[in-house]
């Protein structure tokens, strides 16, 4: 059903890293999962529009008004790495 | 009165007429905490500010300024929802060391309303699991029996209630994750319609299923806990603006005129006979006390968990994409060799940080959102479930209130299930269907199994009508009330 | 230029940032070059928890921009989830719109080679705007201020043929931007940014070739020479035989030339889905009638009323309608005046002058329309000359002062009293009695010396046309 080279692509898209292992565990865990779910494919759903938010919700938008949010500071602290104010990662490229 | 088994309402009621302190209550639930915690592992972090909350609401009580509606009443907090300088893990390596700067609207209204946190309950990683088994910071166990999984994946929020460790808690329930454990360690756990209950500072899991709700010892506190946490939010644009009814002044414990509905898809041959029995103990509960009882059909239930597993998966792969180590949470350590590019200092960040099941859920929500399969699954469960809410739309057309198990089977043993993520998927068969449609469900105590584990029942109701969820849950746990209680209480 | 039997397929993707306070799903300010990662919000920072609000406002100002593009509103438009990962995209994903846009299937007429063109328009959708990534060589910083920063993506169909008709369909649009309000279009520090999609094919081929994406241009200058070096690029590439690569390409404006991003391109996938954090937004006919009621004239309809109200030329209505404040002003002064064509080229030529001179907005013009039309009047009531009008205007720029002070503070009124003249002409003639005698014997050149006296004498404040009636009788004796 999901082949462990398509877990492995998948598994880029979704940025994780995989050892061979675990994505051959994969493979077989949600072949298996896919297979039990496949029989939504039996339900007649032609025409049905699909459903979100599943209760009746009235809209609610925001004012536009700016605030300053005071708690920058405590943010940066959960920095794994930062120069000054800016957060630091590695070199991206393009 | 005992602190420890006291219900919220008494504690509340002690605290404001000043026949205990505030204080006095929190260091009481600290000292059973003290003793267990390392059994039960319900707390991943204490809240080492509580004893100062409660000194607070007693200086107060002593200047008669009003301490709110849930004055000095510890109430837990699941580790899912972002608490202002406290450490918030969602059970997950990623968050070993975030310090959220802001608080959950849920967690500014229990402050508001004076109620004391003790601390962070352990949970699934993520929410992500039924037995509290995929925890970053370790198992948790079932008061009743410390082999025992607490259920999940609220199972800390559940068992902290159970055990005298807090007097109510909150959880957070995405396909059953309050109920579920409320059913396992004896307590009552409702999710309330989704909507109802901002989700605002909850690390989220699935977007349009997540709701969190309180866990009590009786439906009254439940009643008053969430009363306290509901109602619109400007910071959540899915919130409701439907009043919020006064529910626990409005209990009755009389249910005539009233139809309850049993599905006939939810009692096949499968369900345990210790199971079956607590619905028939119930059922005649709810008899007695006036109620109809109806036969219905929801023909799509077997849908409800493929279709729950597509949704809750694609919607946590994107909700979780932002644990990428730039800005907070953990990130791969570079130092000795560096990143040959970004791709690598993710899925590094992201490989190390993920526990198995996070991963798991992850891929499956990725492949069933990528192109070439969006249709057939995404977007085809998305249409299943707008017809599941049809099919209960029509239900409640000929009842007010729905009756099932919440589990096929029992709390079970740690390291049981953790194994087949499939069958673990499938237990989650009659919890799944309300986060789909919405509705609010709720857990009440109904008995025990033949080993001495707490069973419960579920309750479901339409859209926003959470009164008949409390009457009728009055009405059972007047009926069946746990007459014991765990060992780490006696 | 002309591309022998080669035809170039140009479309526009114009990003344009609202101009509102607050972000668009959250309230921290929408403001450029504060200090490093002030403008944040748990949102705009993609804490676990946070969810996005609507902004209000930058729902009503993309509305107005799809009316005036005229678009089809959406009564219910969805906004969906892109995934991919980089690190200035806080998420995960960014909000945007997918396959239900708020704005859909509008076009925009504007003004090239004395004739009205038209480009379709696409879509016209609302996202929000990425942080920015700061390149130091061994590290990347990032900084959030600009992440969750309201956009409107504008589409246009690939109706453009030209690099010509390219800019000046992005000059129309930013202008309609400016007018309505929505988007102050300043597109060097990136508050407008425009994408060029361009391809080329064989003139009356049907089907397109491929198209090449170029970005980071940043004026519409370099729209045009960007394009234009594209289109001969792909016209060589494809003369000797080589294949199209569909890609992004970067403008070097210093080399004038496009050059291939160097990124390592992967097939993206970006698993769009509606977000369930927001609800769809619902508009309905009373809200969208009401944005149509407010919005103002638009600059191609305001400089066609321009030509038949005021009877102005084509080129003078377009240049006074480029800005709505400038066309507010003209107006005014007009009105004030009630002399459109000298009021137009007062503020054409005279005061555009001193404008640019001085780098100012016409909103901070030292002189108010409505001085500037109550010297036009001066000039057509005979109060002052055409010639006095220039003095008296330089006085106005430096002073704010009215004309009509200035005129009686330097005591510049026109003589246009006949006795006063007829005393001055007396004294001059008196004075060149020789002069007088040499008119009289035939050399009627000498007038123009006599006109120079006499003003020389009233200090140019003598009325011109009263001085040469009044000298011609009195000379003749």
């Amino acid at each position: 059903m999901i082949s462990e080279k398509e877990v492995t692509r998948v598994a880029h898209l979704a940025r994780l890293s995989l050892t061979e292992d675990e994505a051959k565990a994969l493979a077989l865990q949600l072949s298996s999962v896919l297979k039990n779910f496949d029989q939504v494919s039996k339900v007649d759903t032609q025409g049905v529009e699909p459903l979100v938010t599943p209760t009746e919700i009235e809209q609610f938008w925001r004012n536009d008004a700016a605030e300053v949010w005071e708690s920058v500071e405590s943010a940066m602290q959960n920095a794994p790495e930062a120069v000054g104010n800016l957060f630091k990662v590695p070199p991206v490229v393009g | 009165m005992n602190i420890l088994t006291s219900s919220l309402k008494e504690i509340r009621d002690a605290v404001r007429n000043r026949s205990v302190s505030a204080r006095a209550v929190t260091e009481a639930y600290f000292g059973q905490i003290e003793k267990w915690n390392g059994k039960l592992n319900a707390y991943i972090t204490l809240n080492e500010r509580a004893v100062d909350q409660a000194a607070e609401i007693d200086r107060r009580l002593a200047k008669n300024e009003d301490p709110g509606a849930l004055a000095g009443v510890p109430i837990a907090i699941k580790d899912m929802l972002c608490t202002k300088g406290l450490r918030t893990t969602a059970g997950s390596r990623i968050l070993e060391n975030f310090i959220p700067p802001f608080s959950a609207t849920v967690v500014e209204r229990l402050e508001r309303a004076g109620s004391i946190n003790p601390g962070k309950t352990n949970q699934d990683e993520f929410a992500m699991g039924s037995s509290s088994e995929t925890s970053a910071f370790g198992i948790g166990r079932n008061p009743w029996n410390l082999d025992y999984v607490p259920g999940g994946s609220s199972g800390g929020s559940a068992a902290a209630v159970a055990a005298g460790m807090a007097s109510a808690s909150i959880g957070t329930d995405t396909g059953g994750s309050i109920r579920q454990p409320a059913s396992f360690c004896g307590v009552v756990g409702i999710k309330p319609t989704y909507g109802r209950v901002s989700r605002y500072g909850i690390v989220a899991f699935a977007s349009s299923l997540d709701q969190a709700g309180p866990m009590t010892r009786t439906v009254e506190d439940a009643a008053l806990v969430l009363e306290a946490i509901s109602g619109h939010d400007k910071l959540d644009g899915t919130t409701a603006s439907n009043p919020v009814p006064k529910w626990s002044e409005q209990i009755r414990h009389d249910l005539k005129g009233i139809k309850v509905g049993l599905p006939k898809e939810y009692f096949s041959d499968t369900l345990q006979d210790e199971i079956r029995d607590s619905v028939d103990r119930a059922i005649a509960s709810v008899k007695s006390a006036g109620a109809e009882i109806v036969e219905i059909s929801l023909p799509l239930t077997e849908m409800a968990v493929p279709i729950y597993y597509l949704i809750a998966t694609s919607e946590a792969s994107s909700n979780l994409a932002r644990y990428d180590g730039v800005r907070y949470g953990h990130r791969a350590d570079f130092s000795r060799h560096a990143a040959e590019d970004l791709a690598e200092f993710y899925s590094r960040t992201r490989g190390e940080g993920f526990g198995p099941e996070v991963k798991r859920r992850i891929i499956l929500g990725t492949y069933a959102l990528s192109s070439g399969y969006y249709d057939a699954y995404y977007k085809k469960a998305c249409q299943v479930r707008r017809l599941l809410r049809d099919q209960f739309q029509q239900a409640f057309q000929q009842c007010q209130l729905i009756m099932s198990p919440v589990t096929a089977s029992p709390a079970f043993k740690i390291g049981a299930r953790i194994s087949d993520p499939l069958q673990m998927y499938l237990n989650d068969i009659y919890t799944t269907s309300a986060n789909l449609v919405g509705i609010p469900g709720m857990s009440v105590p109904a008995g025990f199994t033949n080993d001495g584990l707490p069973i419960g029942v579920q309750l479901l109701a339409d859209h926003f009508q959470e009164q008949h969820l409390f009457n009728a849950g009055a009405v059972i746990e007047k009926d069946l009330a746990l007459k014991e209680l765990p060992n780490v209480l006696q | 230029m002309s591309y022998n039997d080669w035809e170039p397929v140009i479309g526009l993707e114009i990003h344009a940032q609202l101009s509102t306070q607050s972000k668009m799903f959250s309230p921290d300010a929408n403001q450029y070059g504060d200090g490093d990662n002030v403008n944040v919000h748990p949102v705009s920072l993609g804490m676990p928890g946070a969810l996005p609000v609507i902004n209000r406002k930058a729902v009503e100002l993309s509305v107005r921009m799809g009316l005036a593009l005229n678009c089809k509103i959406r009564k219910r438009s969805v906004f969906a989830r892109k995934n991919y990962f980089y690190p200035d995209l806080p998420k995960g994903y960014q909000i945007s719109q997918f396959d239900e846009p708020l704005c859909e299937n509008g076009f925009v007429d504007y003004f090239l080679e004395g004739e009205i063109r038209r480009v379709g328009i696409t879509r016209a959708h609302m996202e929000e705007d990425a942080g920015k990534s700061q390149h130091q060589g061994e590290y990347t910083l990032i900084n959030l201020n600009r992440a969750g920063v309201p956009l409107l993506e504008i589409v246009s169909e690939p109706d453009i043929r030209s690099p010509a008709e390219a800019a000046e369909y992005a000059r129309t649009v930013r202008r309609i931007l400016r007018y309505l309000g929505v988007c102050d279009g300043n597109l060097e520090e990136g508050s407008l940014r425009c994408d060029c999609n361009v391809s080329v094919r064989k003139k009356g081929e049907p089907k397109f070739g491929t198209k090449v994406e170029l970005k980071n241009i940043n004026s519409f200058r370099f729209v045009e020479k960007a394009i234009e070096y594209e289109i001969h690029r792909q016209i060589d590439s494809l003369e000797s035989g080589e294949k199209i690569l569909q890609e992004t390409r970067l403008y070097d404006p210093a080399k004038n030339r496009t050059f291939a991003m160097r990124s390592k391109e992967e097939a993206h996938d970006y698993r769009y889905f509606p977000d369930p954090d927001i609800l769809p937004v619902r508009l309905d006919d009373q809200q969208i009638e009401k944005i149509k009621g407010e919005l103002p004239e638009l600059p191609l309809a305001r400089a066609q009323r321009f030509q038949t109200e005021f009877q102005l030329p084509a080129y003078d209505s377009f240049v006074l309608t480029t800005e709505r404040a400038l066309a507010d002003y003209f107006e005014s002064v007009a009105r004030q005046a009630q002399n459109p064509k000298a009021a137009s080229n007062w503020v054409m030529t005279d005061l555009l002058r001193e404008l640019n001179e001085a780098r100012l907005d016409i909103e901070k013009s030292p002189i108010s329309s409505e001085d500037l039309g109550n010297l036009v009047r001066m000039i057509d009531s005979k109060e002052i000359s055409g010639k006095m009008a220039k003095d008296v205007f330089m006085e106005m720029w430096k002073t704010s002062k009215s004309p009509a002070d200035i005129v009686k503070n330097l005591g510049m009124s026109q003589i246009t009293d006949v006795g006063a003249i007829e005393k001055i002409v007396d004294d001059v003639m008196s004075a060149s009695a020789a002069a007088v005698a040499d008119y009289r014997g035939g050399k009627v050149k000498l007038f123009g010396f006599f006109v120079g006296q006499v003003m020389k004498a009233s200090k140019g404040q003598a009325n011109p046309e009263m001085v040469n009636q009044i000298l011609t009788s009195k000379l003749k004796g």
